[in-house]
C-alpha cells in the first residue's frame, strides 16, 4: 500500500463526494443546496488540483487538467454566491440559484472524469 | 523549460497545500463560532465575510474586527488563525526562495536559458568547446568580426568570467562536459545556423569525442580541432576533421621560416595575426647553434624543424628516460649555470626555454643571459595570466599556444583565402617576400595591417555587377581608388585573386575583375570600409571609371543626356 495513492485518491474521491452532495437537490432551490457543502467542494477540489502538481505522466497531465477545469467552475460558482448576496444584495434568487448549481454540475463532471481516469490507472497497474 | 516548471511545481506542492489548509480551518471556524451583532442580537459570521477577515489576516494588513467587534471566542480563534496562516505563507515564500538559491535549480535554469539562446540565434555561428588561453582569445577575437559563438566548458568561473567581459557580441555560454553527445546536441549542434565545431580543451582524448560526436551527428559540419600529440592527430585526420590544429609544431614550422626566410614570416606574422596587437619589431634569428631546454613534445617539433633547416642544437632534458631523448643530451633543467656551460652556452647563439613549466622557463632564459649576452631568447608561454612577467623578461620570441591555436583559427574562419595565399607565397622566394614586405610597410602606419577578402557577386559587388551589364570593364586598381578623392589611392596591396579554377599571386591594378571573382586585400585597418562603399554604389564607381559624376535622379540624368546630345 502505498500512502501517496491513498492521499491522492482519497481527495479526489473526496472532491467528487462533496460536490454531488451540493449538487443535489431542486436546481433552483436554495434550501436544497448547503453554502457548506460548496465550500468544502471548493477547499478539497483545489487541494487535489496541487496534489498533482509536478506529476510528469501524460495521466498526471490529464488529471491535473481535469481537476483545474473543476476549481474553476467551482471558484465561478463562489464567485457569483458572493457577488449576488453581497455585492449586489439580491439575494439568493431562483435564477441566480440555477446558475450556481449548475456551475457546480460541469465541476461534477470533471470530478467523475477525474475519478475514472483514476480507476482507469489503477485497474491497468494491477494487471 | 518544461523541466523548470516541473521542478517548481514538485518542489511547490507541500507548501501550496499548507497555505490552502490553513485558510480552509481559519474560514470555516470564523463561519462557525458564533458571534453578536451591534444590537447585541446574535450573528454568525457568513463564508464572505470569513475569507475576506483571513485574507487580510494572513498577509498581516489587518483591519480590526468587521463588520462587527468580536466575542471573546472569535478572538481566540482569531489569534490561531493568524498564527496559522501567517506561518503558512512563510512557509510558501520560504520555499520558493529556497529553491530559487537551490544549485540543482540554478543549473537547470541556466541550461534553459542558454538552449533558449542557442535557439534564438538566427545567422551562422561556431560552437567552441573548451575556454581555456585558446578557446578565450578566440571567442574574443570572433566577437570582434562579429562572428557568433556558443561556448561550453566544465569550469563555471571560466564561464563567469567570460560573462562578465564587455563583448560585441552575445555569447550564450553553459558549464557542462562537452565530450557528451546531449551537450553538444543542446548547444546547437544540429542546428542549420552552426558552421562549424571547434574543439580547443585541454585534453586531446576530449577533443576527439567532441570531433567525433560532432561529426557523427551532422557530417557536413567543419570541425577544427586542437591536439598535442600526432596519434590523436591521425585519429582526427581518418573521420575527416577539417583542420587540427598542433601549436608546437605550428610554432616550430613558423620558427623554421623565421630562420629560414624572415621576411616570408613576417608577411605570415601579419596576415594571420591579432586585430589590435601591435606592430612589434622584428629581428631575425641567428643561425648558429641552438639550446633547446626540454625536450617534451614542444622540444621535439622543434628539434626536428630545426634540424629539417640544417640548424645545430643541443638539448637539456631532466627526465631522459621518459622523454626518450636521443644521444648527447644533456641531464638536467637547465635553470642551473652548471647545466648550462655543460651545454656550451657561452658559444651558443640561441636559446629556447620549451618545459612545460612557466617559472622554470623564465628563470632558464635569465640564467643563461647571465651566461652570454648575445643569446637570442625564445620562451614557452603555458600560461595567458603570465604575460607580465613574460613581457618584463624581454624575451625575443614568446610562444604562446593559446595565442597560436586562436590566430589559426580565426585565420582560417575569417579569411578563407589566407591559406590558398600562404600556400602559394611558400613556393617563391626570399626576395619576392622582401619586395612584398616593403611593399605593405608602405602603406602601414603603427598598427599591423589587416586582411580582408572581397567576391564580385550580387550580394558583396552589386556596383561592379551593373558595371558588367554597361560593358565596362572594371579593374582592381579602380577598387583600390579611395571613392573620395580619385588622385588618392587606398592604403592597401592585392594579395592574391582566385577565378573558377585560376589563381594570381599579386594581381597587379589593371588586372580585370570577373563576377564570380575573389580577391583577398591587405592593408591599413578599416580600408576595406571604403573600398565596400564602391562595390555597393554604382555611382561611386562611376565617378572613379569616368571622372564624372553622374546625375542619379532619372530628372538629371534626362536633363544631362538632353544637353549632351543637343
Amino acid at each position: 500500500m502505498n500512502l501517496e495513492k491513498v492521499v491522492f485518491a482519497f481527495f479526489i474521491v473526496l472532491a467528487l463526494t462533496l460536490n454531488f452532495g451540493f449538487f443535489l437537490g431542486s436546481l433552483d432551490d436554495p434550501n436544497h443546496h448547503n453554502v457548506y457543502e460548496l465550500y468544502a467542494a471548493l477547499v478539497v477540489s483545489l487541494i487535489a488540483t496541487v496534489m498533482k502538481f509536478g506529476d510528469r505522466a501524460h495521466i498526471g497531465a490529464v488529471l491535473l487538467a481535469t481537476s483545474l477545469v473543476a476549481d474553476l467552475q467551482l471558484i465561478a460558482a463562489v464567485i457569483i454566491w458572493g457577488v449576488t448576496v453581497y455585492g449586489m444584495e439580491t439575494g439568493l434568487t431562483p435564477p441566480i440559484m440555477a446558475s450556481i448549481v449548475s456551475l457546480s454540475g460541469g465541476a461534477l463532471l470533471a470530478n467523475i472524469i477525474s475519478v475514472v481516469i483514476l480507476v482507469t490507472e489503477t485497474v491497468m497497474f494491477r494487471r | 523549460m518544461h523541466n523548470l516548471v516541473y521542478l517548481l511545481l514538485r518542489r511547490m506542492r507541500l507548501p501550496l497545500i499548507m497555505v490552502i489548509l490553513a485558510y480552509a480551518i481559519s474560514v470555516l471556524g470564523l463561519v462557525l463560532i458564533p458571534g453578536v451583532d451591534d444590537q447585541g442580537n446574535p450573528w454568525r459570521m457568513d463564508f464572505f465575510h470569513a475569507f475576506y477577515f483571513v485574507s487580510i489576516l494572513g498577509s498581516t494588513i489587518g483591519l480590526g474586527e468587521i463588520p462587527y467587534p468580536f466575542t471573546d471566542a472569535q478572538r481566540l480563534w482569531t489569534m490561531v488563525a493568524t498564527y496559522t496562516t501567517v506561518i503558512a505563507w512563510l512557509f510558501a515564500i520560504g520555499s520558493l526562495f529556497a529553491l530559487f538559491s537551490d544549485p540543482g535549480f540554478r543549473r537547470i535554469l541556466s541550461y534553459t536559458l542558454f538552449t533558449r539562446a542557442v535557439r534564438g540565434i538566427r545567422e551562422p555561428f561556431y560552437l567552441v568547446c573548451g575556454l581555456g588561453d585558446a578557446g578565450h582569445l578566440l571567442v574574443h577575437e570572433l566577437a570582434g568580426h562579429c562572428i557568433r559563438t556558443i561556448v561550453i566548458d566544465n569550469q563555471e568561473n571560466r564561464i563567469q568570467a567570460l560573462q562578465l567581459e564587455d563583448l560585441r557580441v552575445y555569447v550564450p555560454a553553459l558549464c557542462a562536459d562537452a565530450a557528451d553527445a546531449a551537450t553538444l546536441r543542446a548547444a546547437g549542434v544540429n542546428s542549420r545556423h552552426c558552421k562549424g565545431v571547434i574543439a580547443l580543451t585541454d585534453s586531446d582524448p576530449t577533443n576527439l569525442t567532441i570531433a567525433i560526436t560532432s561529426k557523427l551527428i551532422s557530417p557536413e559540419l567543419q570541425v577544427i580541432c586542437r591536439s598535442e600529440s600526432h596519434d590523436t592527430e591521425a585519429n582526427m585526420a581518418s573521420f575527416g576533421t577539417e583542420h587540427i590544429i598542433n601549436p608546437y609544431d605550428t610554432f616550430a614550422r613558423r620558427f623554421a621560416l623565421m630562420l629560414k626566410s624572415p621576411s616570408m614570416f613576417l608577411v605570415n606574422e601579419w596576415l594571420t595575426s591579432i586585430r589590435d596587437a601591435p606592430l612589434r619589431e622584428f629581428t631575425a634569428p641567428p643561425k648558429g647553434t641552438w639550446v633547446i631546454c626540454g625536450y617534451g613534445r614542444f622540444g621535439k617539433a622543434l628539434q626536428k624543424s630545426l634540424s629539417f633547416e640544417g640548424i645545430q642544437t643541443v638539448l637539456i632534458e631532466s627526465d631522459v628516460e621518459r622523454t626518450g631523448a636521443p644521444e648527447g643530451v644533456i641531464e638536467g633543467r637547465g635553470t642551473e649555470a652548471i647545466t648550462l656551460y655543460e651545454a656550451d652556452i657561452e658559444n651558443a647563439d640561441g636559446i629556447i626555454a620549451g618545459t612545460d613549466d612557466d617559472s622554470n622557463n623564465l628563470s632558464i632564459i635569465i640564467t643563461a643571459v647571465d651566461l652570454n649576452e648575445e643569446l637570442f631568447t625564445v620562451g614557452r608561454q603555458n600560461r595567458r595570466s603570465n604575460d607580465a612577467i613574460f613581457s618584463a623578461a624581454g624575451l625575443d620570441v614568446i610562444m604562446q599556444p593559446g595565442t597560436i591555436i586562436s590566430q589559426r583559427i580565426v585565420a582560417l574562419l575569417t579569411t578563407p583565402l589566407l591559406t590558398d595565399f600562404l600556400r602559394l607565397a611558400g613556393q617563391q622566394g626570399e626576395e619576392w617576400a622582401n619586395i612584398l614586405v616593403s611593399q605593405v610597410v608602405g602603406v602601414l602606419t603603427d598598427r599591423p595591417p589587416d586582411s580582408w577578402t572581397i567576391r564580385v557577386d550580387a550580394e558583396q559587388a552589386p556596383a561592379l555587377l551593373e558595371m558588367f551589364r554597361k560593358g565596362s570593364d572594371v579593374t582592381i586598381g579602380m577598387l583600390c581608388t579611395d571613392p573620395r578623392d580619385l588622385t588618392v589611392t587606398l592604403p592597401c596591396v592585392p594579395l592574391y585573386l582566385q577565378r573558377a579554377a585560376d589563381e594570381i599571386l599579386l594581381p597587379g591594378n589593371d588586372c580585370v575583375l570577373q563576377p564570380g571573382d575573389q580577391v583577398l586585400f591587405c592593408g591599413r585597418q578599416d580600408t576595406g570600409t571604403y573600398m565596400r562603399w564602391t562595390m555597393h554604389n554604382f555611382n561611386a564607381l562611376n565617378f572613379i571609371s569616368t571622372g564624372e559624376d553622374r546625375p542619379s535622379g532619372y530628372l538629371w540624368r534626362w536633363l544631362a543626356e538632353r544637353n549632351a546630345s543637343r
